[in-house]
């Protein structure tokens, strides 16, 4: 294995035995991405110097004794919908291209306090729209695993990075699925936490209610470590939950006992019909059996509201999304349209063209049909409404989970697509996230494994908890990937059709079938 | 002015809109200044730069509360913060965080008086609702000739409280005596400096006329840029008088927004309303609702200094004054700390009374201070009604002694010795003034024999002349009928 393969963990140990230096593992890094991001187009901005620095900083101190938390000087890229103070953060929109923030993310503050080295800032659907990373205003992301295929969104730029060895770990936010799709479709692990869990301030706002930050990593054990690092109240965040909800944030580490026997897990028929991939079907399904092999009592159940939590979503989203992005007109930041003669645009004109010219137009669509959810006459009708559902579709998993520690369903309807495959028909776009958005929706956690392959492709499975149930989510998760080799398998790069598949791991053949 | 109060009524709503004057910001931890260098107090959060989340000041939750109930609101026990949508380059986020739907605090009511006080024929106004928002910013707009505005900050994110009567109002005194009365409280309850000139309390009012007796609401216009107490009741009476005609002539009322012209007296139309704003008003998700205990409630209540009405009435049962004096000297919180910092220390409450009402309301007014602003304080006045009894001075002298104790500041024994203003009460001395006066007016002396009881007062004020006032009245008044 080359050090740009390995987990998080494996190099922080690397590092704590003093086998490597941080800088040499960032130099690994850099020496990966300058191998890869040609064919990957993973990051918007690379800032290679300043994790060097970053990387001697910790080495200097390490020399010196000090004590330093487990993950520092190991590198991490951060979507680049999260602010850095003086890197310029960009939510892949022409709109905020050359715009600095003065100011980090409370999730990138707590990160560089223990050591992280950041890499880059990484690609993603403009504003975080989408679910494929095509919606970038500069260049598409391509999958790690079938160079032609998409790598999923709108984390795309973590998602891909990771698999590729770009990055040991990413933080990604998640909407309405992210993180998890994306992970899913780069065969990376995923998680969006509960709502509350963790900061938002400083992430660029979608879907205030919706949005979270998460880890997007290459095995269960760097999850947690990540979300112990990123989890926990900010006061400078209303929404964020008093010791995150629990008393005190756990570390999350301690959960992955390996042991899930007599936990009860629910598999909604829903989540199984209509426009599943059956190649996918058929990967989740053995997943069920390997779950039930270790101890897990699986059964079957019903999640009555599912088909409206699609529709729900692209009312309550865009809505806040139209006001959300009202600031971006050009008066105090980001891109300004200029009148081609030279002259001024009187105020009308220069909102008109800047926001025409500087969003792109899957966030003008998302936008237009915000504001009309939101406009006198229809709020009752579209907001309300949507409000409304919300509440059912909450009321769903609450019930469920009476009756069970979780709940499991595909992430991702499909495997990857095509570069391009979908992107005229924003409708079966959005069917991507089918399995995602609930979770958003009712502010629970939901973390995305790799579960298999379809024609060498990665299949991921979805699991979700009640709120604040990220330690048996990250238990259950960690003994299905004992369980299971696909975390230590390595995207191959490869270029066109994929044929063959990695270790002749296909729909899980290998492993038994439900 | 023309009767347009014979035969039309007028309805007359205002919103008022007070800035809090809390140490920070509403949202941010930005200081809460006014004046300061453009774009100075300002942060991330206050700038609406991409990512960045408001927190809730708690104390503009407390302000808020302190004024509902001064106001004799009902408290919602659950009240959230929405987003006001509109743009405007003084608006960072192209969203104000304002309350719709579920304001913190409605249906109180103030009881107003035309002329002060708070007596009989005072009129109790409805207030509908009294909610927190944000300020915006302050557009600067270039020379003429530039092509170009300039946006200042610091006011991004000021806490304001919007405070919005129902259309109780019927003429434009009693609009200014309730906005009058409006400013008191919140100055007795100390949430605002209520400055309209720096715009601190800024008033917009909703005003229609219809026939007396009837009912219906006709269109009301909107009538803004009212920098002041006087603009305001001058701005509603034209505005009054102008829709009077409109009606009169069967003409048809425009649903308009009209400013205020100061120097012209006029309101003009700045715009015609054809539908209303849709603000596209939702729940701002970036801040949980509010839910307000009884706790709360409680200990802001119990927290709450005297208020105006109460205070009246305590200065009638312990001072023994008479209603109007009382309601005068409440009138603001700052005069009526005035008036009881001089009676804790002078006997005479009627006497301090007197002269806090008539001389030092008189120079304040002439001079356009505060209370505050004033170099005279209680002890000056107590020192010099000190003086009085003592028969150091006169009451005449202490006209004098007063004013300029107003304008330097100074004390008034000082006073009284750096310009030998010292009484003059020796016999000797003012019966050799008697003698010359009673000499020199024979005549006058005469008809005082003969009973005009004129003719002494005439005498005292020559003997006071001759003395430029110091002479002490009451051995003058002595002197001259001894001698006739
Ligand atoms: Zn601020």
């Amino acid at each position: 294995m080359e050090i740009y393969d390995l987990t998080a963990h494996e190099l922080a140990d690397l590092l704590q035995r003093g086998e490597m230096t941080s800088e040499e593992v960032t130099g690994a890094i850099f020496q990966r991405i300058h191998d890869v991001e040609p064919d990957i187009q993973a990051y918007v901005t690379i800032t290679e110097e300043q994790a060097y620095e970053a990387a001697r900083q910790v080495d200097g101190e390490r020399r010196q004794g000090k004590d330093l938390p487990y993950l520092a000087g190991v590198p991490a890229g951060l979507k680049d919908v999260l602010c850095t103070r003086g890197i310029r953060t960009t939510c892949s929109s022409r709109m905020l291209e050359h715009f600095i923030p003065p100011y980090s993310a409370t999730v990138v503050e707590k990160l560089a306090a223990a050591g992280a080295v950041f890499t880059g800032k990484l690609n993603m659907d403009e504003f975080a729209m989408g679910s494929s990373t095509e919606n970038s205003a500069f260049f598409p992301t391509h999958n790690p695993w079938d160079l032609s295929r998409v790598p999923g969104g709108s984390s795309g730029g973590p998602a891909a990075a990771v698999a590729a060895g770009e990055a040991p770990y990413a933080l990604g936010t998640d909407t309405g699925g992210s993180i998890r799709q994306p992970a899913s479709l780069c065969g990376i692990v995923g998680l969006k936490p509960t709502y509350g869990l963790v900061s938002r301030y400083g992430m660029v706002a979608f879907a205030s209610s919706l949005d979270q930050i998460g880890p997007m990593t290459k095995d269960v054990r760097d999850c947690a470590l990540v979300l112990n690092l990123i989890a926990g109240y900010d006061p400078l965040d209303s929404t964020s939950a008093p010791g995150a909800g629990l008393g005190a944030v756990p570390d999350y580490t301690a959960f992955l006992t390996g042991e899930i026997r007599g936990l009860r897990i629910g598999v909604p028929r829903e989540f199984f019909g209509d426009g599943l991939d059956s190649a996918v079907a058929e990967a989740v399904k053995a997943s069920l059996g390997k779950l039930a092999g270790l101890g897990a009592v699986v059964d079957e159940c019903s999640f009555p509201h599912a088909e409206y939590s699609v529709p729900c979503y692209y009312l309550i989203a865009p809505a806040e999304a139209s006001s959300n992005l009202a600031r971006y007109d050009g008066v105090h930041y980001g891109y300004r349209a200029v009148a081609e003669n030279g002259g001024a645009y009187d105020l009308m004109e220069m909102y008109t063209n800047t926001r025409s010219q500087g969003f792109g137009a899957e966030v003008k669509r998302r936008i237009m049909l915000g504001t009309y959810a939101l406009s006198s006459g229809y709020y009752d009708a579209y907001y309300l409404q949507a409000l409304k559902l919300r509440t059912l579709i909450r009321d769903d998993f609450n019930r469920l989970f009476d009756q069970f520690d979780a709940i499991v369903s595909p992430t991702s309807p499909t495997p990857p697509f095509r570069l391009g495959e979908k992107s005229d028909d924003p409708l079966s776009m959005y069917l991507s996230d089918v399995y995602t958005i609930p979770v958003n929706l009712a502010g629970i956690p939901a973390i995305s494994i790799p579960c298999g392959y379809t024609d060498g492709l990665p299949v991921g499975l979805q699991l979700m908890g009640p709120v604040f149930s990220e330690g048996t989510l990250l238990r259950i998760a960690h003994a299905f990937e004992q369980d299971t080799p696909y975390h230590q398998d390595r995207a191959p790069l490869k270029r066109g059709h994929a044929a063959v598949s990695p270790a002749g791991r296909e729909g899980g053949d290998s492993h038994g079938r439900l | 002015m023309a009767g347009y109060n014979d035969r039309y009524e007028v309805v007359i709503g205002l919103e008022v809109h007070v800035e809090l004057h809390t140490r920070t910001k509403a949202f941010c931890s930005c200081p809460n200044e006014f004046g300061s260098e453009p774009n100075t107090n300002v942060c991330p959060v206050c700038m609406g730069l991409p990512g960045v989340l408001p927190v809730i000041n708690r104390t503009v939750l407390e302000y808020a509360l302190r004024a509902g109930l001064a106001l004799n609101c009902e408290i919602a026990s659950f009240s959230k913060f929405d987003r006001k949508n509109y743009y405007y380059p003084d608006l960072p986020k192209n969203y104000q965080i304002s309350q719709y739907d579920l304001p913190l605090c409605r249906n109180g009511y103030l009881d107003v008086a035309v002329d002060g006080g708070e007596r009989p024929g005072a009129r109790r106004i409805g207030i509908t609702r009294v909610h927190m928002e944000e300020d915006a910013g302050k557009l600067m707009h270039g020379e003429a000739g530039t092509d170009y505005s300039l946006v200042d900050v610091n006011r991004c994110g000021v806490p304001l409280l919007e405070i919005v009567s129902e259309p109780d109002l019927r003429t434009p005194e009693e609009a200014r005596a309730y906005l009058e009365k409006l400013k008191a409280i919140l100055e007795y309850i100390d949430i605002s400096d209520c400055k309209m000139e720096e715009g601190s309390l800024r008033c917009d009012a909703n005003i229609s006329v219809r026939p007396v007796g009837s009912t219906v609401l006709n269109p009301k216009s909107e009538v803004k840029n009212m920098n002041s107490f006087r603009a305001v009741q001058h701005a509603l009476a034209g505005e009054a008088e102008r829709l009077s005609a409109i009606l009169a002539e069967g003409g048809q009322f425009l649903l308009e927004t009209r400013g205020w012209d100061e120097a012209s007296g006029l309101t003009v139309q700045m715009r015609i309303k054809e539908e209303a704003s849709d603000y596209r008003y939702f729940p701002d998700p970036d801040l949980v609702p509010l839910v307000i205990g009884p706790e709360l409630i409680d200990r802001v209540r119990s927290e709450l200094p005297e208020l105006p009405a109460a205070k009246q009435q305590r200065f009638m049962a312990n001072y023994g004054l008479p209603a109007y004096d009382a309601g005068v000297l409440t009138g603001s919180r700052a005069l009526a700390d005035f008036y009881e910092a001089c009676v804790a220390a002078y006997h005479d409450q009627k006497v301090v009374s007197n002269w806090v009402m008539g001389e030092f309301l008189k120079l304040l007014k002439a001079h356009n201070l505060e209370v505050a602003a004033s170099r005279l304080t209680p002890s000056h006045l107590v020192a010099m009604l000190k003086l009085i009894d003592q028969g150091t001075i006169s009451g005449k002298i202490a006209k004098t002694i007063f004013e300029e104790m107003f304008l330097s500041g100074g004390r008034p024994e000082e006073i009284v010795k750096a310009r030998g203003l010292v009484q003059i009460s020796d016999e000797g001395e003012l019966g050799a003034v008697v003698r010359q006066v009673l000499e020199d007016h024979p005549g006058v002396a005469e008809d005082y024999r003969n009973g005009k009881e004129k003719a002494l007062t005439f005498l005292v004020g020559q003997v006071m002349k001759a003395t430029r006032g110091q002479a002490n009245p009451q051995l003058v008044n002595r002197l001259i009928k001894e001698r006739v």
